[in-house]
C-alpha cells in the first residue's frame, strides 16, 4: 500500500460538523439526556486509606423523605465478576484507598442524595496504609509489561562501563507530579434498565469499550447493553476505560428499579476516575567528545495501586529517541494503598519525555553544543532497539523548521544573559514522539440512504477531537463524493462497533475501516448504488507493522521569562513544529497541537496533585487548588507540521495527533527556563520559589 | 447540604432580627463563599437571610472627601467606580486581581471580607480542623503549608485570609460600619480580622447577627499614590501567594507618610507597622525599602512548605515601593508587563 | 424546603419550584433542561456555568435559585437568534475553532459577551494600566478578563482570536 487515498476534501479546513451545535451549547453531554423517572445517585466515599468498613448506619439517611434506597456492601447487588478490583463496587468491606466508594444514596432529587450521603454513619477498623512513592522502597518491583504491552526492562552493551569511558557523563534524576487528566466535563452516566436491557448514557472514549467491559461485570449479554455517547467533555485518557461510577450506577438503577444518573462531583474525580503517577526518572547519559551519545540509562520508578496494577511506559521513549550503543531502561513499581492510576494523554512518552529531553539539554550544554546540533548528531538511523526503520522520521525537520521560524540562530547560549526589565528571558528547545498506531475491532458500515446521501455509521468517539469532521471527510474521498452527501452517526453501540479513541489512534483505525467499507461498497454497488445499498468493512492488517519502526515526531521551542525579583514565570511563547503524517483537517488538527500544547505548559507551571501522606489523599482536589492553566498563562503559542507522507502507516497516511503535542513541551519550558535563569528545574511543577533564593 | 429556610429581608433592622433571633441562622450575600460551604458541608445553617435586595448598593462620597462603599456594592462595580480608580488604585486593582469576572459580578463587599480561608483541610469536612470544629486539631499544621501563614499564626491555626479587598483596605486605613443587635459600630479595618490565637474558629470581631451595612475609605490627599501588586501560582484566577497594598506619599524624595499591607502572609490582612515606621522621614532609596521589609518579616515563622513566602515578600514590597517611587524604569505596578 | 420562582431563560418566563438548596445551575439544568450552561466544578472554579444574569456575566453554580427569583438569565443558547444565526461572538467561535470538546464553550461565550459590554463601558482589569482611561483590548486584556472560564482542551489561543475579531 504505497499509494495513499488521494486527498481532496482530506486536508481541507472544514469547520466542525458539530461546532453550532457546541457554540449554542445544545450537544447533549452524557448527564443532560433527559430520561423519565430519573433518579440520582451519590456515593459515600471511605475516609480511611486501609482497613475495613465494620459497620454502616444508614437510618438517618434512610429517614429523609425523597430518599430511595442506600446501597451498602451489605445489601448491594452482586456482581457477575469481581475479576476487576476497580469495577468491583460494594461487594466487599475492604477499604484500599481513601476516598474509595463504600456506599450510595439514590433519591428523588440530587440535592437529597448528596444530604442523605453526608448522613450516613461508617465505622471502620483501620489499618496502617503506605501512600509513600520512593525509589528507596525494599519493595519495589518490576511489572511483567508496561502499558500496554512494552517490556518493562530493555538492555544493549554494556552500560556501566560505556559510561565509566564516557568523557561526558550526565547522572541525574528527574521528577514529574502526580497529575489529574480533569476533562472540563466530570464523568457522567445514566443508568436505565428495560427488564433485562441495560441503556447507558455515558461520557466515554469509547462506547463499544464501555459495552464490553461491564457487560461481564453485570452478568448480562453485551447485546443486552446500550451505550450511547455522541458528545464527550474531554477525556485525556480519563474516560478511555470505565470507571466505579459507571458499574455503580448501573447496579443502583437495577437495586431500586429506576433509572439512575450519577455524575461524579470534580472532588471525587482525584479519587475515583484514575490519573497519572508521579514518576522518579533516574537518567545516566554517557558522551564522547564530539557529543555522540554512548550510553543511554533510563531507570523509572513509578506507583500503582495495590488493588489494580497500571505501569506507565515511562523509559519507553528513551528507547527510540536516540542513537547509542549502550542502553537501558527499567521501570519499577511501588503498590500503594492509592487509587487506580490510568492513561492520561501520552502515557508513557509525556512523563518520559520531559525526563529525556531536559537530560538531553544538559549532555548538550555539557559537551559545549547547540542542543539541536546535539539532537541531529544523536539521530539514530534505524530504531535503536529493534533495528526497524522508521517508517518515516522527520525530528530534523521539525527542529530545523521550527529553529528558522522561532528565531533560534541569533541564540547566545549562555544562560543568565538576558534581561529585559526586570524579567530574564530565555529559551529553550525540545523534541516530542509518540507512536503511531492502530487499534484493532472497528467496523463501519455505509448505506444509500433515501435522500441518496450515504450514512456512514461506527460508534467512534469526539472528545473534541473532531471526529464528527475529520470521519465524514475521509469516507467522502474514499466513496469519491461530497462532504455534503456524506451523514455520520457515532457514539452508539446500535452502531458498528469501534476502537477507543486513546493512543492517538482513533483515526488511524476508523479512517482504515471507513476505507475499507467503501471499497467494499463501490465494489458491490458501484458509481451509482440504490436507496438501502449496504456494505461494511473492518480495519485490515497492516503487512509493514513488523518491519517499520512508526512514530511521529516534533520539535517545540519555548521562550520563557521569569521575575528576576519574585521568580514568577510565564511562557511568552511557544511553537511546535510536528510531523505526523498526513493531516485530515488542518483546523482541528492545530486545536489538538495546540490543546497538547497548552496542557504541557500547565503541566509545566501549574499542575501537581498534592498528596497527604498521613491521610492518603489529595489535598488539593478542585479546581481552585489544582492549578490547570488559565488564559492568562498562555501568550503566544503555535503549531505547525510539515508535509509528510509516510505510505507504510495506513492507508490514509495519518499518524495521530491527539497526544504529541504534550509530550516535551514542559522540557522545552524548563529548559528555557534554565536559560533564562542558571536554574536547572529537575522536578515539575516549576514555581517560583524554585527561583527564590 | 443540609436544608434551610431562605428568607428575604427588606430592611437592615429585620435582617439582623432575622440571623441575630437563631444562632444557626447567616446572612447571603452574592453566595459565592457561603454556598461554597453549604455544598462542602463546611457549614451547616438552617436559615439563611438574603441580605442583597438591602439597599446597601451605593457608592456615596462623605463629607470631608471620604467615600462610604454600601456592603452590597459588587466587587466588578466598586472596581468600575470612576472615584474607586482615581483616588484609590489600590483598591480597584485588588478588586480586579481576585476571582474571575463573573464572581465579581455576584461577589459583595460585605461577603469579601467574611469569606473564610481557603485552607485545604478547612474546606474538607473529613480532616481535623479547629477553625472548623474547634478542638478537633489542625491538619495543616503538619501538612500542605504552600498557602499558609508565616506571620502570628497559633498553633491552633496557620491559615491565612484570601481576601485581596481587604488587604487594600487595611493599607488603606478603612473603617467597617455595622449594625447589630446591640447597635451601630465603626470597626477600623485593621482591627475587624483577627489573629487565631486559641480561637481560630473566630475569624473577625463580628457578633452573632451582626450586619456589615458598609465600608468607610478616609480621604486621601492628592499627592498620595498607591498599588497593590499580587504573586501567585498562576497568571490570574489563583488566591495569592503574597501580596502587597502599599500607599506612600513623597516629599523631596524623603518618605512623609507609608501604610503597607500583607496579603497571604496571615490570618489577617497584615498591616506592615513596622516596615512603615522604618519608612516615615526616610530617603527613598533601595536600601531603606529592604531595611523595611526585613524590619517587618523577621519575626516571620515558616511552616514545612512555606519559607519561600520571606523573600517573595520582601522581594515584592521593595519592588511596588520602588515602582511607587519611580526610583529606577524598573517594572509596572501592575501584571501588564508580563508577557 | 421548596420554593416557587419565576426566571425568564433566554427570553421565555418560567416558572420552577426549587429546593432552597437548588443553585441557579441545576435549576436550569435539571429543572428546567435548560443544559446550555455547563457544570464543571460546581464550586466557583471553573467558569463553565456562566450565563448572562441580569445582562452581565456570571457563575451559576454558587447561586441560590431562590435568591435569583424574577431574574432574568440569557444562555449560550439564547444568544442565537431565533432563526438559528448564531451571535457574532459564536460566529467568531466557529471561526477560529475557539473549543474542542465544547464543554467549556456555552460559558465561553457568554463570558466573552459580558467582557465585551464591560470593556466598552471602560471597566478596566487587573492588567490595565491607565486605570481612568478607555480600554484598549489588547490580546493581554482579553486573556486577563477571560481567565475565569477555564478550557481544558487548550483552545485559549483561539478564544483570544475569535473574541478580537467579535470585538472589531
Ligand atoms: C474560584 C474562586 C476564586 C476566588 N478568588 C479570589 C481571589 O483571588 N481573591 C479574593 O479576594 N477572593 C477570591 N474569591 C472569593 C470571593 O471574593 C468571595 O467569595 C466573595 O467576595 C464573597 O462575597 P459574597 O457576596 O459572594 O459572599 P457570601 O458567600 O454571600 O458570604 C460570605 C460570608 O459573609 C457573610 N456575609 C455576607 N455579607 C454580609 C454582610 N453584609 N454582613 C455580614 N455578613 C455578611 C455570609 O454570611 C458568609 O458567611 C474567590 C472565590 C472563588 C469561588
Ligand atoms: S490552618 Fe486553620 S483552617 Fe487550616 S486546618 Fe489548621 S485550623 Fe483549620
Ligand atoms: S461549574 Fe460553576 S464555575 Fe465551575
Ligand atoms: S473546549 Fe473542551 S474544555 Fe474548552
Amino acid at each position: 500500500m504505497t499509494g495513499l487515498l488521494p486527498a481532496r476534501v482530506i486536508g481541507q479546513p472544514l469547520e466542525r460538523a458539530d461546532g453550532m451545535a457546541k457554540v449554542t451549547g445544545t450537544a447533549t453531554y452524557a448527564a443532560e439526556h433527559p430520561v423519565p423517572g430519573l433518579t440520582h445517585l451519590h456515593p459515600v466515599q471511605a475516609t480511611i486509606a486501609r482497613g475495613r468498613v465494620s459497620a454502616v448506619d444508614t437510618a438517618q439517611a434512610e429517614a429523609l423523605d425523597g430518599v430511595i434506597a442506600v446501597l451498602t456492601p451489605a445489601n448491594a447487588p452482586r456482581l457477575a465478576s469481581t475479576e476487576d478490583p476497580e469495577l468491583a463496587v460494594l461487594q466487599s468491606d475492604e477499604v484500599a484507598f481513601r476516598g474509595q466508594v463504600i456506599g450510595a444514596v439514590v433519591a428523588t432529587t440530587p440535592e437529597i442524595a448528596r444530604h442523605a450521603a453526608g448522613l450516613v454513619q461508617v465505622s471502620y477498623v483501620e489499618q496502617p496504609h503506605d501512600v509513600a512513592l520512593r525509589p528507596d522502597r525494599a519493595d519495589l518491583y518490576a511489572p511483567d509489561k508496561v502499558n500496554p504491552a512494552f517490556p518493562t526492562d530493555t538492555e544493549q552493551g554494556d552500560v556501566p562501563s560505556a559510561l565509566a569511558d564516557a568523557a561526558v557523563r550526565l547522572d541525574q534524576t528527574y521528577t514529574t507530579a502526580w497529575y489529574h487528566n480533569n476533562p472540563m466535563e466530570p464523568h457522567a452516566t445514566i443508568a436505565s434498565w428495560d427488564g433485562g436491557d441495560l441503556t447507558l448514557h455515558d461520557s466515554t472514549q469509547g462506547v463499544t469499550a464501555v459495552r464490553d467491559t461491564v457487560a461481564p461485570v453485570l452478568g448480562v449479554a453485551p447485546e443486552r447493553v446500550r451505550v450511547i455517547c455522541p458528545h464527550v467533555g474531554g477525556g485525556f485518557g480519563s474516560k478511555g476505560q470505565p470507571h466505579v461510577h459507571l458499574v455503580l450506577a448501573a447496579l443502583a438503577a437495577k437495586a431500586v428499579g429506576r433509572p439512575v444518573r450519577l455524575v461524579v462531583t470534580r472532588q471525587q474525580m482525584f479519587a475515583l476516575v484514575g490519573y497519572r503517577t508521579p514518576t522518579i526518572q533516574r537518567i545516566r547519559m554517557g558522551a564522547d567528545r564530539t557529543g555522540r551519545l554512548t550510553a543511554i540509562s533510563v531507570d523509572v520508578v513509578e506507583q500503582t495501586s495495590r488493588i489494580k496494577e497500571f505501569a506507565e511506559q515511562t523509559a519507553v521513549p528513551a528507547r527510540m529517541m536516540y542513537a547509542a550503543p549502550h542502553r537501558r531502561t527499567t521501570h519499577r513499581l511501588a503498590a500503594l494503598d492509592v487509587p487506580v492510576p490510568s492513561w492520561m494523554r501520552a502515557p508513557g512518552e509525556c512523563p518520559g519525555m520531559f525526563g529525556l529531553e531536559t537530560a538531553v539539554d544538559e549532555m548538550a550544554a555539557a559537551c559545549g553544543l547547540d542542543p539541536i546540533e546535539f539532537r541531529v548528531r544523536n539521530e539514530p538511523e534505524r530504531d535503536p532497539e529493534t533495528g526497524r526503520p522508521f517508517s518515516s522520521r522527520n525530528l530534523v525537520a521539525c527542529l530545523r523548521e521550527g529553529a528558522r521560524r522561532f528565531g533560534w540562530a541569533h541564540r547566545d547560549p549562555t544562560p543568565r544573559a538576558r534581561r529585559e526589565a526586570g524579567w530574564l528571558v530565555g529559551t529553550g528547545v525540545a523534541a516530542s514522539t509518540y507512536p503511531a498506531g492502530r487499534i484493532a475491532g472497528s467496523s463501519v458500515t455505509i448505506r444509500f440512504g433515501p435522500d441518496r446521501r450515504y450514512q456512514v455509521e461506527t460508534a467512534a468517539a469526539d472528545l473534541g477531537t473532531g471526529t464528527w469532521t475529520a470521519l465524514r471527510q475521509i469516507a467522502a474521498d474514499a466513496l469519491g463524493v461530497d462532504y455534503a452527501e456524506v451523514d455520520l452517526r457515532i457514539g452508539d453501540t446500535a452502531l458498528p462497533p469501534a476502537s477507543v479513541a486513546g493512543g492517538s489512534t482513533g483515526i488511524a483505525s476508523w479512517g482504515s475501516a471507513v476505507l475499507d467499507a467503501a471499497e467494499a461498497f463501490r465494489d458491490k454497488f458501484g458509481a451509482n448504488p440504490s436507496e438501502g445499498d449496504e456494505a461494511s468493512g473492518g480495519m485490515p492488517d497492516n503487512p509493514h507493522t513488523e518491519r517499520y519502526a512508526m512514530h511521529a515526531f516534533g520539535a517545540q521551542f519555548a521562550e520563557v521569562r521569569v521575575r528576576e525579583d519574585t521568580g514568577e514565570i510565564r511562557v511568552s511563547r511557544l511553537l511546535g513544529v510536528f510531523a505526523a503524517g498526513r493531516i485530515v483537517n488542518p483546523r482541528t488538527a492545530r486545536s489538538q497541537f495546540i490543546g497538547g500544547m497548552t496542557m504541557g505548559l500547565s503541566m509545566a507551571l501549574h499542575e501537581q496533585s498534592v498528596l497527604d501522606q498521613r491521610f492518603g489523599h489529595i489535598v488539593n482536589h478542585d479546581l481552585a487548588e489544582y492549578h490547570i492553566a488559565a488564559n492568562a498563562d498562555v501568550a503566544e503559542l503555535e503549531a505547525h507540521w510539515i508535509d509528510e507522507h509516510d505510505p507504510y502507516v495506513n492507508p490514509l497516511g495519518t499518524k495521530g495527533i491527539g497526544e504529541i503535542g504534550i509530550v516535551g513541551t514542559a522540557a522545552a519550558i524548563s529548559n528555557a527556563a534554565h536559560h533564562a535563569t542558571g536554574v536547572r528545574v529537575r522536578d515539575l511543577p516549576i514555581t517560583l520559589d524554585k527561583f527564590l533564593s | 447540604m443540609n436544608p434551610f429556610e431562605y428568607r428575604r429581608a427588606t430592611d437592615v433592622a429585620e435582617a439582623v432580627a432575622a440571623v441575630a433571633e437563631r444562632p444557626d441562622a447567616v446572612f447571603l450575600g452574592g453566595g459565592t463563599n457561603l454556598v461554597d460551604h453549604l455544598k462542602l458541608g463546611v457549614t451547616r445553617p438552617g436559615r439563611l437571610v438574603d441580605i442583597t435586595r438591602l439597599p446597601l448598593d451605593r457608592v456615596e462620597p462623605l463629607p470631608g472627601g471620604g467615600v462610604r462603599v454600601g456592603a452590597n456594592v459588587r466587587n466588578s462595580d466598586l472596581a468600575a467606580e470612576p472615584v474607586i480608580r482615581s483616588r484609590y488604585p489600590v483598591l480597584a486593582q485588588a478588586l480586579l486581581s481576585g476571582a474571575s469576572g463573573q464572581l465579581r459580578n455576584l461577589a459583595t463587599t460585605g461577603g469579601n471580607l467574611l469569606q473564610r480561608t481557603r485552607c485545604v483541610y478547612f474546606q474538607d469536612i473529613t480532616t481535623p480542623c479547629n477553625k472548623r470544629m474547634p478542638g478537633s486539631g489542625c491538619a495543616a499544621l503538619d501538612g500542605y503549608t504552600r498557602h499558609h501563614a508565616v506571620l502570628g499564626a497559633s498553633p491552633q491555626c496557620v491559615a491565612v485570609h484570601p481576601s485581596d479587598m481587604a488587604v487594600a483596605l487595611a493599607a488603606l486605613d478603612a473603617v467597617v460600619r455595622t449594625h447589630g443587635p446591640a447597635g451601630q459600630r465603626a470597626i477600623p479595618l485593621v482591627e475587624f480580622h483577627r489573629l487565631p490565637g486559641a480561637q481560630p474558629e473566630r475569624d473577625t470581631v463580628l457578633d452573632h447577627g451582626e450586619l456589615i451595612t458598609a465600608v468607610d475609605l478616609p480621604a486621601v490627599p492628592a499627592t498620595r499614590r498607591s498599588a497593590y501588586r499580587k504573586v501567585r501560582d498562576r497568571a490570574s484566577y489563583a488566591f495569592a501567594l503574597v501580596s502587597v497594598a502599599a500607599e506612600v506619599e513623597l516629599r523631596d524624595g524623603e518618605i512623609s507618610q507609608a501604610r503597607i499591607a500583607f496579603g497571604g502572609l496571615a490570618h489577617k490582612p497584615w498591616r506592615a507597622q513596622r516596615a512603615e515606621q522604618v519608612l516615615r522621614g526616610a530617603p527613598a532609596t533601595a536600601a531603606t525599602f529592604q531595611r523595611a521589609a526585613e524590619a517587618e518579616l523577621v519575626g516571620a515563622q515558616p511552616l514545612a512548605d512555606n519559607a519561600f513566602k520571606v523573600p517573595l515578600a520582601r522581594n515584592t514590597l521593595v519592588s511596588v515601593l520602588t515602582e511607587l517611587t519611580e526610583l529606577t524604569g524598573a517594572t509596572e505596578p501592575t501584571q501588564e508587563d508580563t508577557p | 424546603m421548596d420554593a416557587d420562582i419565576t426566571l425568564t431563560v433566554d427570553g421565555q418566563v418560567r416558572q420552577v419550584r426549587v429546593d432552597t438548596r437548588t443553585t441557579l445551575l441545576d435549576a436550569l439544568r435539571d429543572r428546567m433542561g435548560v443544559t446550555a450552561p455547563k457544570k464543571g466544578c460546581d464550586h466557583g472554579q471553573c467558569g463553565s456555568c456562566t450565563v448572562l444574569l441580569n445582562g452581565r456575566r456570571a457563575t451559576t453554580c454558587l447561586a441560590l435559585a431562590v435568591a435569583h427569583d424574577g431574574a432574568e438569565i440569557t444562555t449560550a443558547e439564547g444568544l442565537a437568534d431565533g432563526d438559528g444565526a448564531p451571535h457574532p461572538v459564536q460566529r467568531a467561535f466557529l471561526d477560529h475553532d475557539a473549543f474542542q470538546c465544547g464543554y467549556c464553550t456555552p460559558g465561553q461565550i457568554c463570558s466573552a459577551v459580558g467582557m465585551l459590554d464591560e470593556a466598552r463601558a471602560g471597566h478596566p482589569s487587573a492588567v490595565t494600566t491607565d486605570l481612568v482611561g478607555p480600554v484598549e483590548l489588547t490580546d493581554a486584556e482579553i486573556r486577563e478578563r477571560m481567565s475565569g472560564n477555564l478550557c481544558r482542551c487548550g483552545a485559549y489561543v483561539n478564544i483570544v482570536a475569535a473574541i478580537q475579531e467579535a470585538a472589531r
